[in-house]
């Protein structure tokens, strides 16, 4: 039988593998993008072990939204990314310096 | 205790797949690894008895997003020389909050009392005949037929504005602007133009 206790350590090592890919990766713009993915999927683990093991179907329906706000942002995200490609010829994070913030 | 069993083998592919993502050298790589942990944890969500979800994640995340990205990461010409520099110069700073992300939130589950519920209990079994995905849709189209409308918009926005991103507009193309044909006027088109008679030879 699977515990809540599992569940939840095995989300909190895939949550913060994800924030330690942030922190490796701060030049690669795309995988920051998938490290914001990781991110997302761990949150949504506990969503669902908690659902599962409160016997409440409403964290499944948030796991659902979840993902849908998830899949528009990838998408906008990677629309960006070829513009800032095309416009700069490169997806450096510090090269992203126009604003000078 | 066959479920536990697959349920390790399971967590130890996730986190490997985890660490390749973060660690591997090309993009490519680091996306097909992301693959492998979205299929994994489908695979841990399939154990846990909420098969819709596992389904939804393969289908839209391993087919749609996952495509989207190897298709971005292989079409951009990318100086990975450049990207990968400085790598190892936070990395200790990013394993340490990693370490300490890991500690804190496995000692607030693993206490006793913690969280106050009891976290070392198993799931009920659902029942014999009982259906995920008619429990899912029973409340998504009921008590969350609204937000489930506002995402369905928030979709649609996204495919408006990821499309008028990356549309580009080539001079010298020739193409109807059907706003300019809608407001044309008469005086635009037709000409009146005043002669006299011609006489009758």
């Amino acid at each position: 039988m699977i515990t809540l206790a599992q569940l939840l350590t095995l989300s909190a090592i895939v949550f913060s593998l994800a924030i330690a890919g942030i922190f490796l990766n701060r030049k690669n713009m795309i995988l920051l993008l998938m490290c914001v993915e990781l991110l997302l999927l761990a949150a949504n683990f506990n969503f669902i072990a908690f659902s599962r093991y409160l016997s409440d179907i409403n964290g499944q329906v948030f796991v659902f939204f979840v993902l849908t706000v998830a899949a528009a942002e990838s998408a906008i995200g990677l629309a960006i990314l070829v513009v800032l490609f095309r416009e700069r010829g490169s997806i450096n994070v510090e090269d992203l310096n126009t604003l000078k913030g | 205790m066959l479920i536990e069993a697959l349920f390790y083998v399971f967590g130890a592919i996730l986190v490997a797949a985890s660490l390749a993502v973060i660690t591997a050298r090309n993009p490519v790589y680091s996306a097909l690894a992301l693959v492998m942990c979205f299929v994994t944890s489908a695979a841990i969500w399939l154990l846990l008895e909420a098969e819709f979800l596992a389904v939804v994640l393969v289908l839209v995340y391993v087919g749609a997003v996952m495509v989207l990205f190897l298709f971005v990461v292989m079409m951009l010409d990318i100086n990975l020389a450049e990207l990968r520099q400085g790598f190892t110069r936070f990395a200790w700073l990013g394993w340490l909050t990693a370490l300490a992300v890991i500690v804190e939130i496995v000692g607030v589950v693993w206490a006793r009392g913690g969280l106050g519920i009891d976290a070392s209990r198993g799931a009920t079994p659902e029942p014999a005949g009982y259906s995920n995905t008619l429990e899912l849709g029973r409340v998504l189209y009921t008590r969350y037929a609204y937000p489930l409308e506002l995402a369905a918009m928030l979709l649609l926005v996204a495919i408006v504005a990821a499309i008028a991103l990356t549309m580009r507009h080539r001079a010298g193309l020739k193409y109807q602007d059907v706003s300019r044909q809608v407001a044309v006027r008469r005086e635009e088109r037709l000409r009146i133009v005043k002669m006299d008679a011609e006489k009758r030879p």
